[in-house]
């Protein structure tokens, strides 16, 4: 009887075989996870790779120097100049405008929806909100050029065909929902009991969201606002369809513009050899401006831990 | 001319009911307030207590559902602290909270102290810088903080930035100061600094303080309430209801046979 019941139960052998094929199904998901986690960091090391590696042949032939002060843009012309400021003014300017748009609408969106609308309100207002954000750009882009600019063009005739103005409008429109997304969930984050305390003191519903809530979100709101800036200067569409291709050295939004990003939209498509200068300029272009959002992005880490959330 | 045992009123709830949306939470309450006396309200977790007091400054009305039914009378203008015609903001005005967590705004402690004045319109340095620091001092924070007035409040511990929410309270003259459990939150030490100064407080204020621990009720109170399923069960002084409670549930509840 005892014996039976000894056989019957595992030996210490059959124990351990159990665990060894949990340890080797356990290792199988941790090296698959780690493969997923590689791809997206190898990918990312590649592209920063072929950059530089391309860019390098490009400085090879046009020194750094003229590459910044140079205030022409002609790499395809017979006089080729190589002058990226004339691109940079374009994407800097159109930027400046969306995010003068985004930045105060989305915030105050936010605010809103976070502290005054009702809570059946924001269950459908956010969706929609957000749905805004999964607008193809393109679309957006026709939308400046059919829509807004002839708009535009009524309140200021001199308006040409494509502007700066229309182009980082729209851009605006689009990077709001980015904005009232995430500076709603930071601002809903802050903790009942900081509202109630201004609310104690005699505090309005306005004050209290201006003077505690926005406050204690601020590190929630820099970083979305630092997600807006890299949006704006990474986009593409709009900008090629509404914003003109031509490069334009210019601080002024009423004027048509190529930006980094249209530029290199217009010679992709083109059919230029490979390793020519021109092809090149893609890549000096492409990492410039990487280099414009990583700039930006170490500015919001360093911002979101300088205002960490201390409630 | 008033007589020792009889203080004036400073406020008091008549037939006061209150909801949350269907649920009673409070049942016919009558109490009255001093004017510059301690008043605790004691009794198992979910009694109300705390529904009650946030009805002195109308915190119910933040959220929908709440409904109150009665009346608070707050003196000497016999004013219905609870009629709907009264703005929750003037009350709020008149009626000082510190909360159960040390909640100070992510500003410096100066301007956490200058909040309810500037909500109120005072803007003049001069002023504020007076009224701030009397509040700090009445908060006994003052010799503390006195030369870091910049800093961000949450660099505090946790006792000050609780006396720093009493200074805050304080810098606005509220003529009755709600205390919500102030200290459980906080270590023995700072616990006893917080009793020390509600101590103090009651010469320039009334008080309202709830509190779970009954000693710290018998320490700092003179009058004591003991509530129990949303209904007073007992009220008087504080001596007397530690002493011989009229109620068995009061003496159940003291004793520590219940709660």
């Amino acid at each position: 009887m005892s014996a039976n019941n000894a056989s019957d139960l595992p030996t210490v052998s059959d124990r351990l075989a159990k665990n060894a094929m949990r340890n080797v199904s356990e290792r199988l998901i941790e090296a698959l996870l780690f493969c997923a986690a590689a791809v997206s960091v190898l990918t990312t090391i590649g592209i920063v790779y072929v950059l530089v590696s391309e860019s390098i042949n490009f400085f090879q032939n046009v020194s750094i120097v003229d590459f910044l002060t140079d205030t022409q843009w002609t790499p395809l012309f017979d006089d080729a100049h190589f002058g990226i400021m004339v691109l940079v003014s374009g994407t800097v300017v159109s930027s400046a405008v969306a995010l003068a748009v985004a930045i105060p609408m989305g915030t105050v969106i936010a605010i809103y929806l976070s502290e005054f609308a009702k809570p059946k309100l924001r269950e459908v207002a956010k969706p929609v909100l957000e749905l805004l954000g999964g607008i193809p750009t393109i679309v957006f882009g026709y939308f400046a050029l059919l829509m807004v600019t002839p708009l535009l063009q009524k309140i200021m005739p001199e308006l040409p065909g494509f502007s700066l103005l229309s182009a980082g409008l729209v851009m605006g429109i689009m990077i709001v929902p980015y904005i009232a997304s995430l500076s709603e969930d930071a601002m809903r984050a802050v903790p009942m009991s900081l509202r109630e305390g201004s609310y104690a003191m005699g505090a309005t519903k306005l004050y209290t969201a201006i003077h505690v809530v926005v406050p204690a979100a601020f590190s929630g709101l820099a970083a979305s606002y630092i997600l807006a800036v890299s949006r704006a200067v990474g986009e593409t569409m709009i900008l090629a369809v509404a914003a003109g291709m031509q490069p334009n050295l210019t601080w002024n939004p009423t004027e048509p513009a190529a930006t980094i990003t249209s530029y290199i939209v217009q010679v992709a498509l083109g059919d230029l050899p490979h390793g020519s200068i021109g092809y090149q300029t893609i890549f000096a272009a492409g990492l410039t401006l990487i280099l414009i959002t990583l700039c930006f992005n170490i500015l919001g880490q360093w911002l979101r831990r300088k205002f960490r959330e201390n409630y | 001319m008033q007589i020792h045992d009889q203080p004036t009123l400073k406020a008091e709830a008549r037939n006061l009911n209150f909801f949350y949306g269907e649920a009673k939470a409070l049942k016919n309450i009558n109490m009255p307030i001093y004017d510059k006396k301690v008043t605790a309200l004691i009794g198992p977790s979910g009694c109300g207590k705390s529904t009650y007091l946030r009805s002195f400054n109308r915190m119910h009305d933040l959220y929908p559902g709440n409904r109150y039914e009665g009346e608070i009378r707050f003196f000497p203008d016999n004013t219905n602290l609870l009629a709907p015609e009264v703005d929750p903001i003037e009350v709020r005005m008149r009626v000082g909270m510190v909360f159960q967590k040390p909640n100070p705004f992510p500003k410096s402690i100066y301007e956490n102290v200058a909040y309810g004045l500037r909500v109120r319109g005072e803007n003049n340095k001069r002023v504020l810088d007076d009224k701030v620091e009397q509040a700090l001092k009445g908060g006994a924070l003052w010799d503390e903080v006195k030369d870091r007035l910049h800093e961000l409040a949450s660099n505090l511990s946790g006792g000050q930035q609780q006396r720093l929410c009493i200074a805050r309270a304080l810098a606005t003259d509220p003529e009755l100061l709600l205390f919500d459990e102030p200290t459980s939150a906080l270590d023995p030490i700072a616990t006893g600094a917080i009793e020390e100064l509600v101590h103090e407080l009651k010469k320039r204020v009334t008080i309202l303080i709830v509190t779970h621990n009954m000693q710290q009720a018998a320490r700092v109170s003179d009058y004591t309430a003991y509530m129990y399923l949303g209904e007073m069960i007992e009220f008087g002084k504080t001596d007397e209801i530690f002493i011989k409670p009229n109620d068995k549930r009061t003496e159940d509840y003291i004793t520590g046979r219940m709660g």
